[in-house]
């Protein structure tokens, strides 16, 4: 009974000094909390429908974030990934009628694969030619789509997939815990050595390569994982919906996932899924207030906030409310005087 | 059909070459990759037909005030927009696209999504042997390469062109030599706005105005440019042609070609690249660290 105390006692003390220490991890948790209690509230079928698209387009972005935030490889064609997986989803379910237990992780394997056929040829490129080269790959995808409508039903695209799952909730609760997931997994990812590795290729890469790594297995391991969790999010996307169409391979998907993370903020993680979270919504918000004029209002919000906040939203607002302590690196509540480690002045 | 290559050929062609020409240049000089380039080449050409149906002016004094107009929004733009911002380059990017979208969005309210068009400046057409030519899609032709030749003279054959070609060059070095690198930017981006605005006022009687126009060529001048090597103005301006002749023959030639003239021109850019990984004619910019 007592070592059971002990460990309550235990977990609590860690959750205060850990957790509710920073504001920051504070909100993440009130995110995840407020995220998960959302349908014991509210049964709405059109804020659970947002949400559960916002959940997709978290992983998708957060993936960008993974492959061109940490590496540097900008990646403008990423919708790719998302539209190869969405569409080897759906035929594979349409066609040999296997359930999306089995389909969503094909779509991610095709993910993987096409980041390996995109990526083998495009790294011996740099900078804005790989680029404006990874543009090209979904659109020549796309010309494809619509020449075969006999295979990939062209402009109207697969319809008829299996739902995700019986009800609405479940697949909200699905989605939003795989989300939830899937964003940790890559955030331990960026956390690890590997993610050391990628940060270091994209500050300085003949520095790295002096150092004895390979660097070009890094940036094609980035260009897999990119994919494949593009993938997940693709297949996801195809069930959700029941149809899969050619807008799942447009120019302006990959332009959206570059516009939701850097607002965001890149090289987070966080800030990519908080950035769909903030710009999705917004935009079907404005759908309801003025549906003509919402992407003007929408293109425009962005970039009056990029112009105040280059770095990103999150970033920007991480440090008005948090301060890094200059000796031991650890980020402490700005009203603090003093570093809550070491004690060390904060200014 | 030889003679609807040949011509669609040069026509493709040297639009694509004002376009890619002009980015070229401006990535060349700031470094920037412009994403509203070919929404700017738009305005020119809704510019002209609201010039033309709103405010009856005749022909030639709305391209010209609508090439000037286009300029002046793209380098009040820049001050505005991208100047501040001009150290953090994924913010730079997303700005150019949102710049992009926001003009698209503009015509989109203004005039719908309709397919609007201009009436030719030049109308009638002459015979070459038994081939029948437009006298519009050569007067197009004739604009196109003067552009194309003022451009050249300017960057090559004057000391402003020459101050120009130098920041591309180092731009730190420019600066030491006492070249203005601010002004300098400016008036590269003035003659890359003002190129794009003569493609635009070139499309616009010979293809319909509508509020996604700038989409396909954007993604053409992005092949092209790298085709022909980031910052290369002379591999932009070989480039253009190959790929507006590759889009004109797999448009004509190839079954269900229009859907893959994209595709085709795209499939050439990545096979040359393959072999050259710097484009027809990279220049070699030294890493910049």
């Amino acid at each position: 009974m007592g070592l059971i105390w002990f460990y309550i006692r235990k977990t609590f003390t860690l959750f205060r000094n850990e957790v509710l220490v920073l504001p920051s991890r504070t909100a993440v948790l009130v995110f995840v909390v407020v995220l998960l209690l959302i349908p014991v509230f509210t049964h709405d079928p059109y804020l659970l429908r947002i949400l559960i698209l916002t959940s997709v387009f978290a992983i998708f972005a957060a993936s960008w974030d993974l492959l061109s935030g940490f590496t540097g490889q900008i990646n403008f064609g990423h919708a790719l990934f998302f539209g190869v997986a969405a569409y080897t989803s759906g035929l594979i379910n349409v066609n040999a009628k296997l359930p999306h237990l089995l389909t969503i992780p094909l779509g991610a394997v095709a993910g993987v694969l096409t980041g390996l056929i995109v990526g083998i040829p495009c790294l011996r490129l740099k900078g804005t030619y790989l680029a404006l080269t990874t543009l090209a790959f979904p659109i020549i995808l796309m010309g494809l789509v619509f020449a075969i409508p006999e295979v990939t039903g062209g402009e109207l695209g697969v319809s008829g997939l299996d739902r995700l799952s019986a009800s609405r909730i479940h697949d909200y609760y699905i989605t939003v815990i795989l989300m939830l997931v899937l964003t940790s997994i890559m955030w331990k990812i960026t956390d690890s050595n590997t993610g050391i590795i990628l940060h270091a290729i994209r500050e300085d890469e003949v520095a790295v390569r002096a150092g004895g790594i390979n660097t070009t297995r890094y940036k094609l391991l980035a260009f897999c994982l990119g994919g494949l969790f593009a993938g997940i999010a693709g297949g996801l996307y195809a069930h959700i919906m029941r149809t899969v169409g050619p807008s799942t391979l447009e120019v302006s998907l990959s332009f959206q996932v570059i516009i939701w993370s850097v607002f965001g903020g890149i090289v987070s993680i966080y800030g990519p899924v908080a950035g769909v979270f903030i710009l999705f919504p917004l935009a079907e918000f404005l759908r309801l207030l003025w549906p003509e004029g919402r992407m003007l209002i929408y293109a425009i919000l962005v970039l009056l906030v990029l112009l105040y906040m280059p770095e990103g939203l999150i970033p920007w607002i991480r440090d008005r409310i948090e301060k890094e302590c200059p000796r031991c690196k650890v980020r402490s509540v700005a009203t603090r005087k003093t570093c809550r480690v070491c004690t060390a002045s904060l200014d | 059909m030889g003679q609807d290559i040949v011509v669609n050929g040069l026509i493709n062609g040297s639009i694509y070459a004002l376009l890619a020409v002009g980015f070229s240049l401006i990535f060349g000089v700031a470094r920037l990759v412009n994403i509203a380039h070919t929404a700017l080449y738009m305005t020119a050409a809704y510019l002209i037909y609201i010039g033309l149906n709103h405010w009856g002016i005749s022909s030639l004094l709305a391209v010209l005030s609508s090439i000037l107009f286009t300029v002046a929004l793209g380098l009040v733009c820049y001050q505005l927009f991208i100047k501040p911002i001009r150290e953090h380059e994924a913010a730079v990017l997303i700005a150019t696209i949102a710049l992009a979208m926001i003009i698209q969005e503009i015509f989109l309210l203004g005039f719908g999504g309709h397919y609007l068009g201009v009436p030719p400046l030049a109308t009638g057409y002459f015979m070459v042997g038994s081939i029948k030519v437009a006298n519009q899609h050569l007067l197009a032709l004739g604009v196109a390469v003067l552009a194309l030749v003022a451009t050249w003279l300017l960057l090559f054959k004057t000391r402003i062109g020459l101050a120009i070609r130098c920041t591309a060059q180092d731009r730190e070095v420019a600066n030491l030599m006492g070249i203005n690198v601010n002004r300098e930017i400016m008036v590269a981006l003035g003659i890359s706005v003002g190129m794009a605005a003569v493609a635009g006022a070139i499309v616009a009687p010979l293809s319909v105005i509508d509020p996604h126009m700038w989409l396909h060529p954007l993604i053409m001048m992005l092949a092209i440019v790298v085709l022909g090597g980031l910052g290369s103005i002379k591999g932009s301006f070989i480039a253009s042609y190959i790929l507006g002749f590759a889009e004109a023959v797999v448009v004509f030639v190839v079954p269900m070609g229009a859907f893959l003239k994209g595709s085709v021109a795209l499939s050439i850019m990545i096979l040359v690249l393959l072999i050259r990984p710097e484009g027809l004619f990279g220049v070699a910019f030294e890493e910049e660290r």
